[in-house]
C-alpha cells in the first residue's frame, strides 16, 4: 500500500515538474540570486571578499522601494538601489584596500550597518503600520511570446542579460584581464603600471551596485512591500554560489537556477503539504533543504575549488 | 589613490592607544546624532536618556549586567575562534542549539521524580555540559570541512545558523512545544530547581554572569600560559609557518572550534536557565552576531570582550529606553554598534600604521629625492642602508 501511495504522489510531483508556473517559480527565485552572485563574482575576482551583501541586499531592497514609494519610476528604484549598493560598496573599499582591513570582518561590519540603517530608516519612514504599505511592482513582459520568460519581469531579463555581458567583459577585455590579475597577483599588476587600489575599488563598488539591485528585485518584483526579514540569507546563499560556481559567471548562472529549481520543488513539496513516501514532514525542514543544499554544493566543489590567488589578502604598496 | 600608502608605525604611541577608542566613540556618537536628528529627537536629550537607560541606575545597570552575559559568551567563542582565524559566524546557531539541548536536560522530560531521584548539582552540570557539546559538534562539522577539504567556514557556519533557528522552530512545533503556552510556539521550561539564582535581589542578573566572567580568565588564562594558547596564537598569526614549525594545525582548528562552539553552545544553556527557563525563536536575537562585533571591539582580547560586552548591551539596553521616551526607532542602537565597529577598525589603523607623505618636501631634513619611498622602513634597515650608501 505506502509503495503505491509513494508511487502516485511521485507522479504528481512528476507532473508539477513538468508544468510551465514550476518554471516560471524556479527563474523567479533565481533572478535574484543571479545579479547577487554575478556582484560577488565582480569582487572576489578583483581579491575582495565581500560579506556585506547580505545587508546590501536589505538596503537596495529598503531604497529601491521607499523610491517609488515616493513617487518615483520603477526603473529610477533599481538606480537608487544600485546607488545605495554602490556607496557600502565603496565604503567597503575604503576599508579593505585602502586601510587594508579585514574583509571578513568589514564585511560583516557593512551587513550589520546596512541592514539597521535600512531598518531604522523605515521605522522613522512609517512609526506606525499594522501592515507594510504596498507599491506597484514591476509586471511581467506579457509582449515577450516566450513561454516560461514572458511570465518575468523586466530586472529577470536585466539579471540573464548581464550573465554573457560581464563574462564578455572578464575575459575578453583588457579591464576585466586587469581585474582578474588584481585578483590572482597584485604585485605583478602593479609592476604592469596597474593600480591594484584602483582596479579593486571599481569592481567591489560595481558588484556592491549589482547586489543592491538584486535586493530591490525583492521589494520592486518579487513582492510589492518592504519586509525586515526579506532576504533571509540569500546573500550568504550567493557568497556559496560563487565557490560552486568556480568564479565564472556562466556557471554562476547555472548554479542560480539550480539553487532556484530546488527551492521551487522544497516549495511545491510543502504545498502539497502531505509528505514524502505517506511521513508527516515538519515544513521547517523543507525550508532547510535550501540552506543544505549551499553547504552540500560547497562541500561537493571544495577539492577543486580555484580560489582567486589573492582573494581576502590585502594589498599594501611595497609589502610582500 | 595612486600615491595612497600605509606604513606600519615602528612604535606604537600609548597615547594614540588611549585616545583611538575616543576619537572613534566620538566620531560614532556624531555620525548617529544625524539619525537622531532626522527622526525629529532632540539629540543631547537622546543621548543622555540612552546613557541613563544603560547605566544611570542600579535598575539600568542590572539590566545591562543582564544583557551583556550571553554577549561575553559569544563575544569570547568569536575572539578565541577569530584568533585562530577560524571564522566562526555561526555563534547564533550554536547559541540555539544549546539552548534546545539545555532544555532536552533540564526540561521535565522525566518527570518531577525523575528530579527528586538526580541531585539538582548533577542535573545541572549535565545540563550546562550538554548545552556546551552542542555547540562544540555543531562547529565541529565547518571545522573539519574546513581543515580536511578546505571549505570556506564563513559561509558553512553562517548558513548552518538558519538551519538551526528552523530546527528550533520544528522542535518548539513538535516534540519540545509546551502544551500549556496556549499555541505560542515555545518550548517546555526547564526544572525551577534549575533555574540559576538572582545575584541582587528585584533585578535580572543572574550567576550566569559569574560563569561568563570565568569563561574570560580561564580564556584569558589558556591563551596567555598554555601550550594550546601558544600554538592557537601561533596558527593565527601565519597557519604555514606554524604547520612548519611541527605544530599540528588542523588538530589546533578542530580544538579550537570545540572550544568556540562550547561557549556559545552554553550562551544558549545560560539564557534559558538565568532567564526565561524556556526557548524561544525570539529569545537572543542577533546575540550571536553581535559576538562577533563584540571581539573585534576588544580586540580579540578575551578581558576585553567582558567590556566591549558591557559597552554593547548598554547600548542596547539604553536605546530600548530612550526609544520609549523621544521616539527614536531602536535599531540605533545596532546602527551605533556597527558605527563603532568601522571607526575603531579605522582607529586601529591609525595607531598602526601612518601615511607617509607623498612627495617629501624639498626642506625635510634628509632632503628627500623625487622617487623612492620618503622615510626609511624601520623593518628594513638593510634596505635602507643600502640605499642611503
Amino acid at each position: 500500500m505506502k509503495t503505491a501511495r509513494g508511487a502516485a504522489e511521485m507522479a504528481e510531483t512528476l507532473d508539477l515538474l513538468a508544468g510551465a508556473p514550476f518554471w516560471v517559480a524556479v527563474l523567479r527565485i533565481a533572478t535574484p540570486l543571479i545579479l547577487g552572485t554575478l556582484g560577488v563574482l565582480l569582487c572576489e575576482r578583483a581579491g575582495v571578499l565581500n560579506l556585506g551583501i547580505e545587508g546590501i541586499m536589505v538596503a537596495g531592497a529598503f531604497a529601491g522601494w521607499v523610491t517609488v514609494y515616493q513617487g518615483g519610476p520603477l526603473w529610477a528604484g533599481v538606480a537608487v538601489a544600485a546607488a545605495v549598493g554602490a556607496a557600502f560598496g565603496l565604503l567597503h573599499a575604503g576599508l579593505t584596500v585602502g586601510l587594508a582591513l579585514s574583509q571578513h570582518v568589514s564585511g560583516l561590519a557593512i551587513t550589520l550597518l546596512a541592514t539597521s540603517l535600512a531598518s531604522y530608516a523605515y521605522r522613522v519612514s512609517f512609526p506606525k503600520v499594522d501592515s507594510p504599505p504596498t507599491i506597484t511592482p514591476f509586471q511581467p513582459m506579457q509582449w515577450l511570446g516566450v513561454p516560461v520568460l514572458s511570465a518575468q519581469t523586466a530586472l529577470t531579463l536585466l539579471a540573464l542579460g548581464l550573465v554573457p555581458l560581464i563574462a564578455y567583459a572578464l575575459y575578453r577585455t583588457p579591464l576585466g584581464l586587469a581585474i582578474r590579475m588584481v585578483g590572482e597577483n597584485p604585485q605583478a599588476a602593479e609592476g604592469q603600471g596597474l593600480s591594484v587600489a584602483r582596479l579593486r575599488t571599481g569592481a567591489v563598488v560595481a558588484g556592491s551596485a549589482l547586489m543592491g539591485v538584486a535586493g530591490a528585485f525583492l521589494t520592486l518584483a518579487a513582492f510589492n512591500a518592504f519586509y525586515f526579514n526579506m532576504v533571509n540569507g540569500r546573500g550568504w546563499v550567493c557568497v556559496a554560489l560563487v565557490v560552486f560556481a568556480s568564479w565564472r559567471p556562466g556557471k554562476a548562472l547555472l548554479g542560480a537556477l539550480l539553487f532556484g529549481f530546488f527551492d521551487a520543488l522544497q516549495l511545491r513539496l510543502q504545498q502539497a503539504g502531505d509528505g514524502l513516501f505517506g511521513i508527516d514532514i515538519p515544513y521547517q525542514v523543507y525550508l532547510m533543504l535550501p540552506y543544505a543544499m549551499a553547504i552540500a554544493a560547497l562541500v561537493l566543489v571544495a577539492r577543486r575549488a580555484a580560489y582567486p590567488q589573492a582573494l581576502m589578502k590585502p594589498y599594501r604598496k611595497g609589502e610582500r | 589613490m595612486r600615491g595612497w600608502r600605509l606604513e606600519r608605525r615602528a612604535e606604537r604611541s600609548r597615547l594614540a592607544l588611549v585616545l583611538a577608542p575616543v576619537a572613534a566613540l566620538l566620531a560614532t556618537l556624531a555620525l548617529t546624532s544625524l539619525l537622531v536628528a532626522w527622526a525629529g529627537a532632540p539629540v543631547g536629550r537622546a543621548y543622555a536618556l540612552l546613557l541613563e537607560g544603560g547605566f544611570g541606575s542600579r535598575f539600568a545597570i542590572a539590566e545591562t549586567l543582564t544583557r551583556a552575559t550571553p554577549l561575553i559568551l559569544t563575544g569570547l567563542a568569536a575572539a578565541l575562534a577569530f584568533r585562530a582565524r577560524l571564522y566562526n559566524i555561526g555563534a547564533e546557531g550554536q547559541l540555539y542549539l544549546g539552548a534546545l539541548a539545555a532544555v532536552a536536560v533540564g526540561g521535565l522530560h522525566g518527570g518531577e521524580g525523575f528530579l527528586a531521584a538526580v541531585p539538582v548539582w548533577l542535573l545541572l552540570t549535565a545540563m550546562l555540559l550538554a548545552a556546551a557539546a552542542a555547540g562544540a559538534l555543531l562547529l565541529l562539522g565547518p571545522a573539519l570541512a574546513k581543515s580536511r577539504l578546505g571549505v570556506d567556514e564563513v559561509v558553512t557556519t553562517l548558513l548552518l545558523n538558519f538551519i538551526v533557528l528552523l530546527l528550533v522552530s520544528a522542535m518548539l512545533d513538535g516534540p519540545m512545544k509546551d502544551p500549556g503556552a496556549l499555541g505560542w510556539p515555545q518550548s517546555v521550561a526547564i526544572a525551577d530547581a534549575l533555574q540559576l539564582d538572582k545575584l541582587v535581589g528585584r533585578s535580572r542578573v543572574h550567576s550566569g554572569l559569574l560563569l561568563a566572567l570565568a569563561a574570560a580568565l580561564a580564556l584569558w588564562a589558556l591563551l596567555r600560559w598554555t601550550t594550546l594558547g601558544f600554538e592557537i596564537r601561533a596558527v593565527g598569526a601565519n597557519a604555514r609557518a606554524a604547520a612548519f614549525a611541527g605544530m599540528p594545525v588542523g588538530a589546533v582548528t578542530v580544538k579550537v572550534a570545540l572550544l568556540s562552539g562550547a561557549l556559545a553552545g552554553l550562551a544558549g544553556a545560560v539564557e534559558v536557565a538565568g532567564r526565561a527557563g524556556y526557548v524561544t525563536l525570539d529569545m537572543a536575537p542577533g546575540v550571536g552576531y553581535s559576538g562577533i562585533v563584540i571581539a573585534m571591539l576588544a580586540g580579540l582580547h578575551p578581558l576585553g570582550v567582558v567590556a566591549a560586552s558591557v559597552f554593547v548591551a548598554g547600548v542596547l539596553v539604553g536605546a530600548d529606553s530612550m526609544s520609549r521616551a523621544v521616539n527614536v526607532p531602536t535599531y540605533i542602537a545596532d546602527v551605533i554598534v556597527a558605527l563603532a565597529l568601522i571607526s575603531m577598525l579605522v582607529a586601529s589603523v591609525a595607531v598602526h600604521y601612518r601615511f607617509p607623505p607623498k612627495r617629501p618636501s624639498a626642506a625635510s631634513p634628509r632632503g628627500g629625492a623625487a622617487s623612492g619611498p620618503a622615510e626609511p622602513d624601520p623593518r628594513r634597515p638593510l634596505e635602507n642602508g643600502a640605499r642611503r650608501g
